[in-house]
């Protein structure tokens, strides 16, 4: 008898090969004749270029070749805008995206200058020592609101400012309520995220076989099938001539979909020139300058209340880094936007940004992509309210919740997947309280205050927020059934540790009656299935897995089709599991599904007209819009009031993403996803000079946390389902980082009583050290 | 620069390799490159983030931070060695897979090969010293908790 696996949690089937050290990823990739780049990059973020010369390089022993913007000829372009700004009325978007190699001037540290071919990286690297280089240092475009004033040093000197996108969206009228406001809370709130940093760094193989007439690249990207569509128009080629393999990738998180990588760009075109495959592999160092980062935003909000607590309308003018071009149009921003509103009633919003240019790294979207942001301003709004109110900070969020009967629930702006912002699904009440009895939070106050007498200093945090997940156009899937038995899945995006193998598997497990460990999963290999855009925006499992279900239900159908016909019985009268087809209550009359396959594959003999050979089906999945993943986070922490070291003593996730495939998978992507949260909110900064130097390019520097730093997370689920998908689902990736940043502003002010002291957090990351500034002049 | 090579020979998995080596080839490339053996995965190649941990004479080391030559003559073990022959699974590796304790799979050679030399060590952890073992290996993926739990579990069933 088959057990159904859909909602249990099933032990990966992708471990094996990653636990005996068997799995393919990027840099085990070894070819005959391969050669090594390395990039000679800009150390300085804005400058013009006077000279470069490579001659010295070239004389190297081992150097095979080195390219500068000029050798690309034709082939230098920017790169495509990989995501059009919205259809928003009066937006406006200054479109400069990337080039393979600088030319005329560099606009960050870390662009590439000169790529180098050699027999081996160790020579590669050798010879950027040689190439002899001039720069014209200008002055650096850093901090953006510097960058917006007249006189500011131009990043792109065709344009007259540095501004990239300046967008507004309203809901109702703002003025008119908060004309009728018994309060208004009004702050300036910034919010840093930092890089994603994944352990293993981005990588290219280009393999040009001429013989073939075939490229083959192996990318650590999220988007193999863009990657392979752009290549191919960028290098002359026709699709079909291009192969792009995302092999294991070790973690993405948002930066390694960033297409084009200059590196991307580069190595297919060289491999071309020289019919040579080619390898580079990023370093860490290059990893912080050439990979892009989110950053920074300023939000200048206020809030329009009732004194009850009532929101009736918040504003709020935003600057947004968006680094030295734009490929990725508006997407940050506008989830920053579209999320600040999270799961509450706010019936009038006015919401402005202007996306600023700097000399600084691409910015583009890592987990959460924005949406901490928003979200951060909403939560800290709600907390000073509730202050100044004298409400009770859960109080003042259950009070405002968008009530179960609102759904679906239109906030009438439009989000970044161009569609209006809506919310399929969701009951928000009972996440919050769900989050607020495993936190403890009617007995905290006692706990605190026993806690103070001894001279120790607890802090409560509760935040809440919305993840728009799931967004299309669409994925797609082809499931098989082998002869051998074994059902095999290909699907177009690409993976990078989200349990694809297995929770595509136990989709089609269930419908094919099939183990899990007979299903066979590919991802991420463009001759294997050839449309899909891609991992993002927390869509895997909503949009591919939905297609491998449509597609496995089509198979399951021409296999009892078939087996129907082989006993002459109703398709009623059998059933399909343990890998067979049997009729009902006759166990011992069944074919194996293997031998169905074969069957479907004749060798001789007369078809029916219309007849699709093979038991396959390939089959798509577009939702109408994203699903609205919700969730509330609670934090109990201990602070030592001089060190300013933080200690947290709890930490609850409840949260509500439909229908679950995975509970064993979806609570590590929910740790994961904390763990990268709380290193944003405490530890993680990228520090940069005035100059556009980031100072801290080390993961000796740079904090990421590690086992010390992070908790255990108690998880609690709440479903309701989507109805934008037979399934039910919505996407879980990003839930557990987005929301942390309020939750430890809020948890440290209460530890330290800093509302009594007349100190307000409002910034995103703290430290210890910053603490410390914020705090030495407050009163005890 | 004269190229200055050396021959030199090193065991690894209880496998004698001998070879020829630049002085400067870091461990973690010759062991990747050279051998093939690229299971041990290179992560920062400033000691950070445990990524490339390898044992040296069952000792864990960073392999991005020595030179092949300076293996010469010891035993090191990769996380190609760890399970039994007959691709049995040590009861770490066992662990990790029943509690998720990886995602990516990137850090977990470095982690299995750190840990494992821990519970040699240390038959009977408490949490906080097993966060303590891993602390030098960073993973971006799984907030550590379920390889915490992984290490709890592999000790209490190596205790027998």
């Amino acid at each position: 008898m088959s057990t159904r696996t859909f909602g249990e949690p099933i032990k990966r089937n992708e471990d094996r090969r990653l636990l005996t050290g068997q799995a393919l990823f990027i840099d085990d990739v070894e070819l005959p004749g391969m050669l090594h780049a390395a990039f000679l990059r800009s150390q300085v973020a804005h400058a013009r270029i006077r000279k470069i010369d490579v001659s010295r390089a070239l004389r190297r022993p081992g150097v095979v070749a080195a390219y500068v913007a000029d050798d690309l000829g034709d082939y230098w372009k920017p790169g495509p805008l990989l995501v059009p700004p919205p259809p928003i009325a009066g937006i406006v978007f200054n479109q400069r995206t990337q080039v393979p190699l600088a030319k005329n001037k560099v606009r960050h540290v870390g662009e590439p200058l000169v790529i180098v071919i050699a027999e081996s990286r160790y020579i590669a690297e050798d010879a950027l020592d040689d190439i002899d280089i001039e720069l014209e240092q200008l002055p650096a475009v850093v901090d953006i609101e510097q960058g917006l004033k007249a006189g500011s040093a131009l990043v792109h000197e065709d344009l007259d400012s540095n501004v990239s996108a300046h967008v507004r969206q309203t809901k109702g009228n703002y003025a008119t309520a908060a004309a009728k406001a018994d309060h208004i809370i009004k702050r300036q709130f910034r919010y840093e995220h930092g890089i994603s940093s994944p352990i293993e760094t981005r990588g290219v193989v280009a393999q040009w076989d001429k013989r073939a007439n075939q490229m083959t690249i192996w990318d650590t990207t999220q988007a193999p099938v863009f990657i392979r569509n752009g290549l191919a128009g960028m290098l002359g080629l026709s699709e079909r001539q291009v192969r792009v393999i995302a092999p294991f990738v070790g973690g993405g998180f948002g930066p390694k979909i960033m297409m084009f990588y200059p590196e991307e760009v580069l190595l297919p075109w060289v491999s071309m020139k020289l019919n040579r495959p080619i390898k580079w592999i990023e370093d860490r160092l290059e990893h912080f300058f050439a990979t892009t980062h989110e950053r920074g935003q300023i939000h200048d909000a206020e809030m329009a209340l009732t004194r009850d607590g009532r929101i009736l309308g918040i504003k709020d003018v935003f600057l947004h880094d968006g680094g030295a071009y734009d490929p990725y149009g508006l997407t940050v921003p506008i989830n920053s936007q579209c999320t600040l509103l999270g799961p509450y009633v706010v019936p009038n919003y006015d919401s402005t940004f202007t996306q600023v240019f700097t000399n600084l790294t691409l910015v583009t979207p890592y987990r959460g992509a924005g949406r901490q942001h928003g979200v951060f301003v909403m939560e800290r709004l709600l907390d000073f309210a509730a202050h100044e109110l004298n409400i009770d900070r859960a109080e003042i969020r259950r009070r405002n919740l968008i009530p179960a009967d609102a759904f679906p629930y239109k906030n009438e702006i439009i989000f970044q997947d161009f569609q209006p912002l809506e919310y399929d699904s969701g009951n928000y009440e009972p996440v919050l309280d769900m989050a607020l009895k495993a936190i403890g939070y009617n007995a905290f106050r006692e706990e605190q205050a026993a806690a103070r007498r001894q001279g120790r200093h607890l802090g409560i945090g509760v935040a809440c927020y919305v993840e728009g997940t799931g967004i299309g156009p669409y994925e797609g899937a082809k499931v098989q059934v082998q002869s051998n038995g074994k059902v095999s899945i290909a699907t177009g995006i690409g993976t990078q540790g989200q349990g694809h193998f297995t929770v595509f598997a136990q989709i089609a497990a269930d419908q094919l009656g099939v183990a899990v460990t007979d299903v066979d999963v590919v991802t991420g290999d463009t001759d294997q299935f050839y449309w899909g855009a891609g991992t993002f925006a927390s869509r895997g499992a909503v949009v591919a897995g939905n297609a491998v279900n449509e597609a496995s239900k089509v198979v399951r159908k021409k296999a009892l089709k078939l087996a129907s016909d082989l006993f002459e019985c109703a398709e009623e009268d059998l059933v399909l599991e343990d890998g067979k087809v049997s009729i009902v209550g006759i166990p011992e009359k069944f074919v194996r599904l293997g031998d169905l396959a074969g069957r479907a594959n004749p060798m001789r003999g007369a078809v029916q007209p219309g007849t699709e050979p093979g038991l396959e089906s390939t089959q798509y999945f577009g939702p109408p819009m994203g699903a609205t993943a919700n969730g509330v986070h609670a934090m109990i922490v201990e602070m030592d009031p001089r060190t300013f070291d933080l200690k947290i003593l709890k930490y609850v996730v409840v949260h509500d993403c439909g229908t679950v495939i995975n509970p064993m998978i979806l609570a590590g992507q929910i740790h994961g996803g904390v763990a990268q949260g709380i290193g944003n909110a405490f530890y993680e900064k990228l520090v940069f000079d005035d100059q556009g130097q980031l100072l801290n390019a080390s993961l000796a520097d740079y904090l990421l946390p590690t086992a010390l730093e992070v908790p255990r997370v108690e998880l609690g689920h709440t479903v309701t389902k989507s109805p934008l998908n037979p399934m039910g689902i919505k996407g879980a990736g990003e839930a557990g980082a987005i929301p942390v940043g309020p939750l430890f502003a809020q948890a440290i002010e209460d530890a330290l009583d800093l509302e009594r002291r007349g100190v307000e957090l409002l910034e995103i990351p703290l430290s210890p050290s910053r603490l410390f500034e914020l705090t030495r002049n407050a009163p005890g | 620069m004269d190229i200055d090579d050396h021959e030199i020979t090193i065991s690894v998995n209880g496998v004698r390799y001998q070879r020829r080596v630049e002085s400067r080839m870091l461990l973690s490339d010759f062991l990747r490159h050279d051998l093939g053996l690229a299971g041990t995965h290179v992560g920062c190649e400033h000691g950070v983030c445990g990524a490339c941990t390898v044992l040296l004479d069952g000792q864990p080391v960073r392999s991005c931070l020595m030179f092949a030559v300076q293996a010469e003559k010891h035993e090191i073990s990769t996380v190609e060695g760890v399970a039994g022959g007959d691709g049995e699974y040590h009861p770490l590796q066992q662990a990790m897979h029943d509690h998720h304790g990886l995602q990516c799979g990137y850090c977990t050679p470095g982690i299995l090969m750190t840990m494992t030399a821990f519970l040699e060590e240390n038959r009977s952890p408490s949490e906080e010293e097993v966060r303590e073992a891993l602390s030098g290996n960073l993973c971006r993926c799984t907030g550590y908790q379920n390889i915490v739990d992984a290490v709890m579990a592999a000790a209490k069933r190596m205790r027998g």
